[in-house]
């Protein structure tokens, strides 16, 4: 009924720009690809050849295998500690009625929006007046806090989805707080959890501004990029590199909104 | 201790949501192994005070004692009470033995010993080899009885229900009903009820309190309830009620003689006992003990009316009739025990007649 | 709360007693919030409040040699509003975020409005694909509009190859456009979201209604559609505007001298420049021109949609 009634008829040209849309929404990020295949030196059409060389050369480079395994570290430990502390925030936001609540939500997501220079330089000021010298920690520290919010917004739909009072039965049945977490709010909001794991270690993983002022010796795979973009020369194996990390990023954040999609689902039903 | 004996006690508890009061110094005595309902229209306060029972909200002030132990400081898991959530709270990720068992893991149990008591439950509740399958593949009736059949295998000293049947068609509601009852003799256990649903209460109880803005007006038997309102509000509560206003003649064992408007002298009972002749009452009277005739009645009190409307309700009709002196119409409820002739609509001249015990004095004027 | 893991005793006999804290949490749900938001609020607060707070404080320092000069002074917001290039940065920051939120709002609402009405099936499915750029590297997707926009890049080499001009365009790269294109492609998949759950929360009904009672499409779109939707549009530009303003990897790698922004000026302090005091001042000013800007947009729509309604 729903397909034939008068609002929903299609709309031909709308059909049409949505289609193109998607199209330029893609397109760049797909040239990367595109010329890391290409025989040249030189990112310019007309394309020459089909080759290997930049992936098979990327292999052979320490300096990025050493920031790969920087930036997974602090990876990891963002997404965790981030996740974390994120489940018990949504939690506490969609379970409690809290004086103050509201302009305590907005203070947590203020990283969403503030310029992330803001946040770094003011980092980088406290850590420096505190004698704490630059490494993968202050980087860890940074994206821990641009994460947060992406993970309380990655689960509180969640929360919201399923009914209060079945924690409320696991009390009444005898479990106390700690319990009723394990036996019964873990395993009803873990795909949220699942898709906060893996949105943050993305977020951290390809982060670039934060650790541009937090990094110190060791850099991320981002800092180690830009640092590469000053050499022309070395433009074809970063587009190598570059699309090695958009796909995995793209796997990772499709699987992670995949994985919570029903939580979206009933969240905008609301 | 408690100031008596009951089993569960509420003493003048008072809560507060903000400045909004849901609950207004509320006392309630409730006996071991009763049935006993809280009814009341939604936003009454009855879902409050069964929640504070759980341990889900605190009293503001006052304080509950279940046998004789106060609760104010034991938090929900350490309470001998269950509960059967409205929305029935059946866990979705376990299956139907798992959500049974769950209270039991602090009791160490065997799997075995814990796998025979959920079955022992299935048994009870008449869902037999359901044990494996998921919440979602349940009916509603079904979903009810697991929850009863959670909280029951824990042998809690209070069973909570929370309009437990709320959400289920008539003919199935219908049917639990007579289950629960017969559910409730056989463990033995104390029923706190919550319904909105007034004949729902009437069948179940051994007593109801009948609630409105967080207070209760009246605790009482569900017979005692309807046929000796204390107020208007529990009257027009339950069933439906004809309202008169009245002075006081005389008072002659436990019986008014009142001038009502309208119809005269009547003669009333469950009269209050500081009531004196002279004072202004409240008289009530229900619609089925009222008669409609269209000529004079040979014997009994008596009053004229005008039939305005009337309703054809197939095993009844219901009369609407306009009385002198009275605002509403009065109501009559009338077996139809002969086969009508659709001319019951006519309006026309009537008489009213009722039985000596009929009408009842109501508390407030 | 107290981690009581013994088997429950038996009720009848006695009730086991939550300590002093566990009585709290226990009788206020508030506490039990708190308690579980504190430690989220402990890292904002020192990641964000206390690093803030001595960012002012710095902001009124001054730099000498390799260390500061800590007494209070406001020479910093004088040297900033004395020299004419401090507020030209800023200003064109301003204007170039303000036009890329535009173009991003524009071009991005139909594409919610396809979502919301036109979308029957896998809905989820589109939402995921518009916003899955979003989440992925922004310095990849801006490394390459580089690739695209550049010198020899895809546009310039395609056209030449095709013979269609004769040598590259160079306005195309290190230009005002190139950054404003840059950041409305990086940022529409983020706006389209609070447009889209805005469109989507319109009850279909008022649309049927606003039929029935003779509105043609297009009225209908003006007159309930539109209306409805505006929250989400309010959020979607501030969403991207005040991000966008402070931005930095895209003028960087795509703006050149005519197309920096004030992001760049506040590294450059942090950086070669050496002048952290004025870097700190920097940022508080863009801060507070953004929050004014904000609160200004807030107020104008508010006043509009009260003098509408």
């Amino acid at each position: 009924m729903s397909h034939t009634s008068y609002i929903k008829r299609p709309n031909r040209p709308l059909q049409f720009y949505a289609a193109l849309f998607l199209i330029v929404l893609y397109v760049p990020v797909l040239f990367l690809p595109l010329f890391s295949f290409n025989d040249s030196v030189y990112v310019r059409f007309p394309l020459k050849g089909f080759t290997f060389q930049w992936y098979v050369e990327l292999m052979d480079r320490e300096p990025v295998w050493a920031a790969l395994r920087n930036s997974i570290q602090v990876g990891i430990a963002t997404s965790v500690f981030a996740t974390g502390l994120g489940m018990f925030a949504a939690k506490a936001i969609t379970r409690y009625r809290i004086p103050g609540k509201g302009p305590l939500v907005g203070f947590i997501m203020l990283p969403l929006v503030v310029p992330g220079i803001i946040f770094g330089v003011a980092l980088l000021v406290l850590l420096s007046r505190m004698g704490i010298s630059l490494s993968l920690y202050t980087v860890t520290i940074g994206h821990v806090i641009v994460c947060l919010p992406f993970a309380i917004a990655t689960m509180i739909p969640r929360f919201e989805g399923f009914d209060p009072a079945i924690e409320e039965a696991s009390a009444d049945l005898g479990e106390n707080a700690w319990w009723t977490f394990w036996r019964v709010t873990f395993p009803m909001v873990f795909p949220g959890v699942l898709a906060s794991l893996l949105l943050t270690f993305t977020v951290s993983f390809d982060e670039f501004i934060m650790a541009f002022f937090l990094t110190g010796t060791d850099p991320t795979l981002p800092m180690y990029i830009w640092a590469q973009l000053r050499f022309p020369k070395e433009f074809p194996s970063i587009l190598a590199l570059a699309s090695i990390i958009l796909v995995v990023s793209f796997v990772l954040v499709f699987l992670g909104q995949w994985i919570n999609r029903d939580a979206h689902a009933a969240a905008s039903k609301k | 201790m408690t100031q008596n004996d009951a089993f569960i006690s509420i003493r003048n508890v008072n809560k507060f949501f903000g400045k909004f009061q849901a609950i207004a110094d509320v006392s309630i005595d409730i006996q071991h192994g009763e049935f006993f309902s809280l009814l009341g229209s939604s936003g009454c306060g009855k879902t409050t005070l069964l929640r504070m029972l759980a341990g889900f909200e605190s009293p503001t002030s006052g304080e509950i004692y279940i046998d004789g132990q106060p609760m104010s400081d034991v938090p929900p898991h350490h309470r001998p009470v269950n509960m059967v959530f409205q929305s029935y709270a059946i866990f979705p990720h376990l299956n139907v033995r798992d959500n049974i068992a769950y209270g039991l893991r602090k009791q160490k149990l065997a799997r075995a010993k814990r796998y025979e008591m959920v079955d022992e439950m299935l048994e009870l509740i008449k869902l037999p080899d359901y044990g494996d399958r998921k919440a979602n593949e349940l009916s509603g009736g079904q979903r009810q009885r697991i929850a009863l059949a959670r909280s029951l295998i824990l042998r809690p000293k209070v069973l909570l229900l929370d309009e437990p049947l709320g959400a289920l068609d008539k003919q199935l509601r219908e049917q639990m009903q007579l289950e629960l009852r017969a559910l409730q003799k056989t463990v033995g256990i104390t029923f706190v009820f919550v319904t909105h649903d007034q004949e729902e209460a009437l069948t179940l109880s051994d007593r109801i309190a009948v609630m409105a803005q967080g207070r209760d007006l009246q605790v009482d038997t569900p017979t005692r309830l309807y046929e000796n309102p204390v107020n208007r509000d529990v009257a027009s509560f339950i069933g439906t009620m004809n309202f008169f206003d009245g002075t006081v003649s005389a008072i002659n064992d436990g019986i008014a003689k009142v001038d009502a408007v309208g119809l005269g002298e009547v003669r009333a009972g469950n009269v209050p006992s500081g009531l004196r002749p002279g004072q202004s009452v409240c008289l009530a009277v229900r619609p089925e003990k009222l008669t409609v005739s269209e000529n004079a009645p040979e014997a009994g009190s008596n009053a004229r009316g005008l039939l305005e409307n009337a309703a054809y309700l197939g095993e009844r009709s219901h009369y609407y009739v306009r009385v002198d002196g009275v605002s509403q119409p009065v109501a009559v409820s009338a077996q139809n025990r002969q086969r009508a002739d659709g001319k019951a609509e006519d309006k026309r001249p009537v008489w009213l007649s009722w039985d000596e015990n009929a009408f009842v004095v109501l508390e407030d004027g | 709360m107290t981690g009581q893991i013994t088997p429950a005793p038996d009720h009848a006999t006695a009730l086991p007693r939550t300590g002093r804290i566990g009585m709290l949490l226990q009788r206020s749900e508030a506490a039990r919030g708190y308690s579980l938001l504190t430690p989220t609020l402990l890292i904002m607060t020192i990641g964000i409040l206390v690093p803030f707070g001595i960012l002012v404080t710095m902001s009124f320092w001054t730099q000498a040699g390799f260390g500061f000069d800590t007494a209070l002074t406001t020479a910093n917001y004088e040297k900033a509003a004395e020299r004419p290039i401090y507020g030209a940065l800023l200003t064109r920051s301003l204007k170039m975020s303000a036009m890329a939120t535009i173009a991003t709002v524009l071009l991005s609402y139909p594409m919610a409005y396809f979502v919301a009405f036109h979308v029957h099936r896998n809905k989820m499915m589109w939402i995921v694909l518009i916003t899955l750029p979003f989440w992925t590297s922004y310095l990849l997707r801006v490394f390459a509009w580089k690739v695209v926009l550049g010198y020899e890049g895809v546009i310039n080499s395609f056209l030449m190859t095709l013979g269609l001009i004769e040598a590259p365009l160079e306005f195309l790269l290190y230009s005002q456009s190139a950054v404003v294109i840059t950041l409305a492609h990086a940022w529409a998949a983020f706006a389209i979201l609070p447009m889209y759950v805005s469109l989507e929360k319109i009850d279909r009904s008022l649309l049927e209604a606003a039929t029935d009672l003779g509105d043609g499409p297009m009225a209908r779109f003006l007159r309930i559609t539109l209306p409805l939707s505006m929250p989400g549009v309010i959020s979607a530009s501030l969403l991207i505007f005040i991000p966008t303003t402070g931005d930095y990897i895209t003028p960087a790698l795509l703006g050149g001298p005519d197309g920096a922004m004030i992001g760049n000026l506040i590294q450059k302090q942090f950086g070669a420049i050496n002048d952290w005091p004025m870097g700190a001042a920097l940022s508080i000013i863009l801060m507070l021109s953004i929050g004014a800007i904000a609160l200004g947009f807030m107020a104008a729509t508010n006043f509009v949609r009260k003098r509408i309604s």
